[in-house]
């Protein structure tokens, strides 16, 4: 595009000049007002796509968590006067093996019990009078959660009052509820950012149609209609809104990268072993970088179909 | 003039055929006040035969503006009524009103080209509003732009223009799209007495063949250069005037 004029000496018959430009955006297009929108748009879709990623982040966590979690059950015995809590344990051991879909048991012995306490009570304590509990870890074939309802009933059966079984429901359904809260409220921030990238274009294609007055007046005194001027103004949009979406997913993207990298230089640091706790890898995985994709696409989508309902508006 | 005494048979043989041909334009009583002020226009009544040519003058703030926006259907008349092409105006469609608009070419008397597009790109504009690709009808635009004596200047942004290379630009696009109805406010108002004379050449030329043309304008030499049916505004009231 050529946007200098210049006047190239093209004798009267020669055919066109190659650099004459012949299809310009019919409204024009580089105004202040349009730079501050796709800086408006870009920082809105990098805020989308921040609350996006982090969603994503909570919720393949949780998910590990979950899959982690899911994958194992206890079988908690509780030492009984005038029973032998060895021999409990190997009989619910024995029971556990006999039960199809456990793939390995292990035993916690009474040392690896009192140390599971030590966090809480300190080292260096004697136990021995305490009435610990003991732990059988029963891990559990990939191949779906078994029925462990008849586990249950010959644990009762076999050792009653003393064994119990523990599938970690309760806590993993406080877990998937946690991370569903998360994940919704990332969505509805999404939601909200959205909303407010449509009312800035709201405004700006207001201010645009203001300015540009005497551009619609003339399309329209040469015979063009509200469609083809809503058009013009919405292929604009779209551009200004696909710039700004490609900037602010750019900049989350990049945000996220650093974010990892960071994370993984800390994680050799007690701070990092923390954060990677809380939030596991900080990878946003390839469901993440496409859901900040979308964001900005979503973004400019959105630019385009609201100035063009706002023009329609503004003309009818 | 030897292209007057033709122009006045066209004016004469569109008045004989009125009758059984459809008006233009028509204006019947039209009376026009912008909000509450006073009318600008009062009753009136006439009739643009086709493939006729007049003139339409009066002094300055006689509302010719006014009326050639009401033809041209940016204003609608306060009462009477204004038929455009046989369509009564007062409470036309958008979608109708754009198929008039295109059948109409419109110089401004403040050229209104855009000033982002090249005059090329100005000129093309009403067959660029159709929809037509570009490549159909850039032959004709280079054509009609060499004719008028732009053809080293169609990259050339209008703000670089000089006034009578912006007078040009604005009647090549409103001659483009080949109109039934070529309005012109003050078309020669800013050149010199000689390209005066060119456009009125250019404007009589589009007339025969088949354009109806009304040229707003109070420069009397350039009346007197045709025998034409002049439309006098004045004090809001028209009077028709035959030479």
């Amino acid at each position: 595009m050529n946007r200098t004029a210049s006047p190239s000496p093209a004798p009267p018959q020669s055919p066109l000049p190659a650099t004459l430009r012949r299809n310009a955006p019919l409204v024009p297009t580089d105004s202040a007002a349009s730079r501050a929108l796709a800086a408006v748009i870009a920082i809105l879709t990098f805020l989308a796509a921040l609350c996006a990623g982090a969603a994503e982040i909570v919720a393949s966590s949780a998910d590990q968590w979950q899959g982690a979690v899911a994958q194992e059950v206890t079988i908690q015995i509780r030492p009984s006067p005038g029973r032998d809590l060895d021999a409990d344990v190997a009989r619910a051991e024995g029971l556990a093996k006999g039960t199809p879909g456990i793939a390995s048991t292990r035993v916690y012995s009474k040392a690896e019990a009192e140390r599971l306490l030590e966090p809480w009570l300190g080292s260096g304590l004697d136990l021995s009078d305490l009435p610990v509990p003991r732990l059988v870890a029963l891990r559990l074939t990939p191949s779906g959660p078994p029925d462990l309802k008849p586990l249950r009933a010959s644990l009762v059966e076999a050792l009653p009052g003393v064994a119990s079984l523990d599938d970690h429901a309760l806590w993993l359904r406080r877990l998937s509820t946690m991370a569903n809260t998360f994940v919704g409220v990332g969505v509805g921030l999404v939601a909200l950012v959205l909303v407010a990238t449509g009312l800035a274009v709201v405004f700006a294609t207001r201010g645009a149609m203001a300015g540009n007055r005497e551009v619609v007046e003339v399309l329209h005194f040469v015979g063009a209609d509200d469609d083809f001027i809503a058009r013009a103004f919405q292929r604009r949009f779209f551009r200004l809104g696909l710039r700004g979406g490609i900037i602010g997913s750019v900049a989350a993207l990049a945000a996220f990268a650093f974010a990892g990298l960071a994370a993984g230089a800390w994680r050799s640091g007690p701070a990092g072993e923390e954060i990677e706790a809380l939030f596991g890898a900080f990878h946003i995985g390839w469901r993440g970088y496409a859901s900040v994709l979308l964001i900005g696409v979503i973004a400019s989508v959105v630019t385009g179909i609201v100035s063009r309902l706002t023009v329609r508006r503004f003309l009818a | 003039m030897t292209g007057g005494g033709s122009v006045t048979d066209r004016v004469n043989t569109g008045s004989l055929l009125s009758g059984a041909e459809e008006p233009v334009v028509q204006f019947e009583n039209v009376g026009m006040r912008y909000g509450l002020g006073p009318e600008v226009l009062s009753d009136v009544s006439f009739q643009i035969a086709p493939r006729s040519f007049q003139f339409l003058t009066g002094p300055s703030g006689a509302g010719k503006t006014t009326l050639l926006r009401l033809i041209l259907l940016s204003v609608r008349p306060t009462r009477g009524l204004v038929s455009v092409f046989g369509e009564e105006v007062n409470d036309i469609s958008s979608e109708a009103l754009t198929g008039l608009r295109r059948r109409m070419g419109v110089v401004f008397q403040d050229f209104r080209l855009l000033d982002h597009l090249t005059t090329y790109e100005n000129v093309a504009l009403p067959l660029r509003v159709q929809g037509r690709a570009e490549t159909s009808y850039r032959a004709e635009v280079v054509e009609l732009l060499r004719w008028v004596g732009l053809g080293e200047r169609m990259h050339v942004l209008p703000p670089l223009l000089s006034g009578g290379e912006k007078q040009r630009a604005a009647i090549a696009r409103a001659l483009i799209a080949r109109p039934e109805l070529l309005l012109a406010d003050e078309p020669t108002g800013n050149v010199d007495p000689g390209l005066g004379r060119r456009l009125l050449r250019l404007f009589i030329e589009l007339n025969r063949l088949g354009t109806s043309v009304l040229i707003a304008t109070h420069d009397f030499a350039l009346m007197d250069l045709v025998d034409a049916r002049r439309l006098v505004l004045g004090e809001g009231r028209l009077a028709v005037e035959r030479p």
